[in-house]
């Protein structure tokens, strides 16, 4: 923090009457969260993974996820979509980071801007997220129900879909969350809250939410449409 | 509660955290929505929890008391029954049904909101301010919203109670079939969904206190409060917080798909089942292995957040009241560290006879046993403290005392049960139940007595009644063995567990008159904790005032506030610590407070 002058007693990081971390609470608090709720997506991939490794077959994600908005019927596009939903949901994280940088600079304007575009990205995302499961929806996918055969042409347990709706339904509710609280941050940055405050120390906690997010997609994408 | 003192503590409140929301201007025209409802005072909090945990003991107690009946006297028939429990004793005969949806409530409210909710909450909410030297937690209104989500779970799990189809009858571990199908067993209905939505309001609940205890103890401790100054309570209540921020995510995700499997025909847990008058299910490719799995990833941690906490506080209050420094202070934090890492490596040995694979299980049985190194060293750590004391036999201090005791006992047996072969035999039967309530339930049950007969005086300002303290010691310390001490032979014998009625079973039929006489301990037991509740609440508003701020000459932060602190704990500057909170007897003083600044001819611990 502060430096120390050369005849006052050093400060220890842990000996009390400060943050050892230097942070203030929320932000701890925010890390710790996402800890925590790093423990929630592990044991739910954990879960997959273990269903999967005991399955005796499971569907091939280059046959179930190949449709694209708008494109005729049949056409064989496998994970392009997908990777357009991943684009934009990692744009959204950088265009987030440079909100954060922004109010660390007190430029009000530049977090207004790179707000709302993360929050673009954010609905972009959802929206892709939607038709995709709509779409599936329209092949017969649902919790309980999977059309898809196993990759080598057997029949398949619910549990693709099951765990496929469940697992992206809880990412996407995340990133729902994520684009709420950035309605909030962009909200409050707008009725100049944090230029009273004299930081944006808040957009920088939302930050880190969204980051993780993004992180846990990378793992749910790998898991889901990769492997 | 009679009103406590307005003091003025604005000049430092804001001292420690600027972006602090300004939550303490208002607080010298508290009504009584805001001082005794939704209070942001973690002092009432803590009050609000252990009251509520109270009113959860006595349920979840007299519940016991209900099924024990049924097990000591199973040809009986009490007609008070059907007055109270209507058509679940038809003829004053508890059913099955009801049995077993009793078995089921007391374990989940005894686990998760006496001894988790009950216990943590009140005393991490009580004392980390108190004892690192904070005004009040990180987030006041988080621990404000930690409290309602408790309390609003503990509503909605009341409620399930008198759902017409009873309350959740599978168990407080809530395996499925049994939690995930409706048509499994009448309270596999409605009384399961109330259960898992309680729960889920739980998790919440646990979270959010959860991440204000860590926070607090990392960001606010005050100036010289080092973390190796922290007393062990401080220490025990944070790694509970880590343990609970940590697990607790798993078993949500695990009710999660428990949910999606119960209203959503999904098949995470169910595979190839039968129901009786249904048929047979489409359900394929699930796993009911899974869920024990995701369960007792919480389930074990579980343990230790319910044990760690009165760990803590009878480190302390056997410290105080030996008029010693605890032994190996570091040994102590270092075998509590050891116990929160291995407490998330060895839930499988819950599982040993799931058909786990056994090399799998003899990994576990390893983990397992290793816990019996941080655990010993504890022990003999409490035991030197004693050693050649000038022991204060104050009603906490032999609650404390007890707690030894009693985890003495307990944690034997886990030895013999943290070992697969010796689980064939042992596994679901009286031998676990007398393992866990001894070691983990009646345990912390006394560690929360410990906390609340020697922090009663800085709660109320008051003391407790010293004599019913020891009438009540003496009967509970008695009754808990006397209680649990038989059921290990029970166990021995093969007499598994959750049975209705053993008096048909020739093998058991042996034990009817040690069945009566355990259930006649635990209505003499029960009883006496309604004495204690009597004394608790007489002396609150009637028990002998404290004249000085540190009743038990104790070294810690809490004795420096006022008799009644308000809120903000110091009238003044919070005090600076210059030691650690276990100088007694140093150099012939008795005790010296931890704001004593080191002096110069001092001898170094």
């Amino acid at each position: 923090m502060s430096t120390v002058t050369a005849t006052a007693a050093p400060t220890k990081l842990w000996g009390g009457g400060k943050s050892p971390f230097d942070v203030e609470y929320g932000k701890l608090m925010m890390w710790y969260f996402l800890m925590s709720d790093a423990f929630t997506f592990g044991a739910f991939l954990i879960s997959y993974g273990t269903i999967r490794f005991s399955s005796n077959g499971w569907p091939n994600p280059n046959e179930v996820f190949k449709s694209f908005p708008f494109a005729p019927e049949g056409v064989h596009a496998p994970l392009v979509f997908v990777s357009i939903m991943t684009f934009i949901l990692i744009i959204s994280s950088v265009t987030m980071v440079l909100a954060v940088l922004a109010g660390k600079q007190m430029d009000k304007k530049a977090v207004v801007r790179n707000l709302i575009l993360t929050i673009i990205g954010g609905i972009a995302f959802l929206s892709c997220q939607a038709w995709e499961w709509n779409h599936l929806h329209s092949e017969g996918a649902w919790w309980g129900a999977n059309p898809f055969l196993n990759a080598d042409g057997t029949q398949s347990s619910t549990n693709f879909t099951n765990y496929f709706f469940t697992i992206t339904g809880f990412h996407g509710f995340h990133v729902f969350s994520g684009v709420v609280i950035n309605i909030i941050m962009l909200i409050m940055t707008l009725m100049d809250k944090f230029e009273k405050r004299g930081h944006y120390l808040m957009i920088e906690k939302a930050g880190l939410y969204w980051h993780f997010v993004d992180l846990v997609w990378v793992f749910v994408f790998t898991c889901f449409y990769l492997i | 509660m009679s009103s406590e003192v307005a003091l003025d503590f604005h000049s430092g409140v804001s001292s420690l955290h600027d972006t602090h929301h300004s939550h303490d201007e208002h607080h010298h025209h508290e009504t009584f929505i805001s001082k005794y409802v939704f209070s942001m005072d973690h002092k009432m909090i803590a009050k609000q929890f252990l009251i509520t945990g109270m009113f959860w003991a006595v349920l979840g107690g007299f519940m016991s008391v209900l099924f024990r009946l049924q097990l000591g006297y199973p040809d009986s028939t009490f007609p008070w029954l059907e007055d109270i429990l209507g058509k679940w004793a038809k003829g004053g005969h508890i059913t099955p049904e009801a049995y077993y949806a009793l078995v089921t409530t007391h374990g989940t409210v005894l686990v998760f909101f006496v001894l988790t909710a009950g216990l943590s909450g009140t005393f991490a909410n009580f004392l980390i301010p108190l004892q690192v030297g904070a005004r009040d937690m990180a987030s006041p209104f988080m621990n404000m919203l930690s409290f309602w989500f408790f309390f609003t779970a503990g509503i909605v799990m009341l409620s399930s109670i008198f759902v017409e189809t009873g309350p959740f009858s599978g168990g407080w571990t809530a395996y499925p079939p049994l939690s995930a199908l409706g048509d499994a067993s009448p309270g596999s209905k409605t009384g399961m969904d109330l259960w898992i939505v309680s729960m889920a309001l739980f998790v919440v609940s646990s979270l959010l206190g959860g991440l204000n205890y860590i926070a607090t103890v990392l960001n606010m401790r005050t100036k010289g409060m080092s973390m190796t100054r922290l007393p062990l309570t401080i220490w025990a209540l944070f790694f509970t917080a880590v343990l609970g921020v940590l697990s607790f995510p798993v078993l949500f995700s695990g009710f999660i798909l428990l949910i999606f499997d119960r209203n959503f025909g999904t098949s995470f847990y169910l595979s190839d089942i039968f129901v009786n008058g249904a048929g047979a299910l489409p359900n394929e490719g699930g796993s009911a292995i899974l869920y024990q799995h995701l369960f007792w990833f919480l389930g074990h941690p579980e343990v230790y957040i319910i044990l760690l906490p009165a760990m803590g506080m009878v480190s302390e209050i056997l410290s105080t009241n030996a008029r010693k420094p605890i032994f190996g202070y570091m040994a102590m934090i270092g075998s509590m560290f050891a116990i929160a890492i291995l407490a998330f490596l060895v839930w499988a040995h819950h599982m040993f006879v799931t058909g786990l694979n056994p090399f799998l299980g003899s990994i576990f049985v390893l983990l397992t046993l290793l816990i019996a190194v941080p655990s010993a060293i504890k022990v003999f750590n409490w035991l030197t403290t004693l050693w050649r004391g000038n022991i204060r036999f104050t009603p906490a201090m032999l609650f404390a005392i007890g707690f030894v005791s009693l985890f003495i006992s307990g944690g034997l047996t886990g030895i013999w049960l943290g070992n697969s072969a010796l689980d064939i035999h042992l596994h679901d039967t009286y031998f676990v139940i007398a393992h866990f309530h001894i070691v983990m339930g009646v345990a912390s049950m006394f560690g929360m007595f410990a906390g609340i007969y020697h922090w009663f005086p800085k709660m109320y300002g008051r003391f407790l009644n010293n004599t019913l303290g020891y009438v009540h010691f003496w009967i509970t310390i008695a009754g808990a063995y006397l209680i649990f001490w038989p059921m290990h032979y029970e166990g021995l014998a093969g007499m598994p567990r959750r049975y209705y009625d053993y008096s048909i079973w020739e093998s058991f039929k042996q034990f009817s008159d040690l069945n009566r006489f355990i259930s006649t301990v635990a209505m003499i037991v029960f009883a006496t904790q309604i004495l204690f509740l009597a004394n608790f609440f007489y002396s609150i508003f009637k028990g002998r005032k404290l004249r000085t701020a540190n009743p038990w000459g104790s070294n810690t932060l809490e004795w420096t506030t006022p008799i009644k602190p308000g809120h903000g704990n110091w009238p003044g500057e919070i005090p600076e610590v210059y030691r650690w909170a276990y100088d007694y007897g140093k150099d012939g003083t008795d005790f010296i407070s931890q704001t004593t600044p080191v002096g110069a001819d001092e001898s170094v611990h």
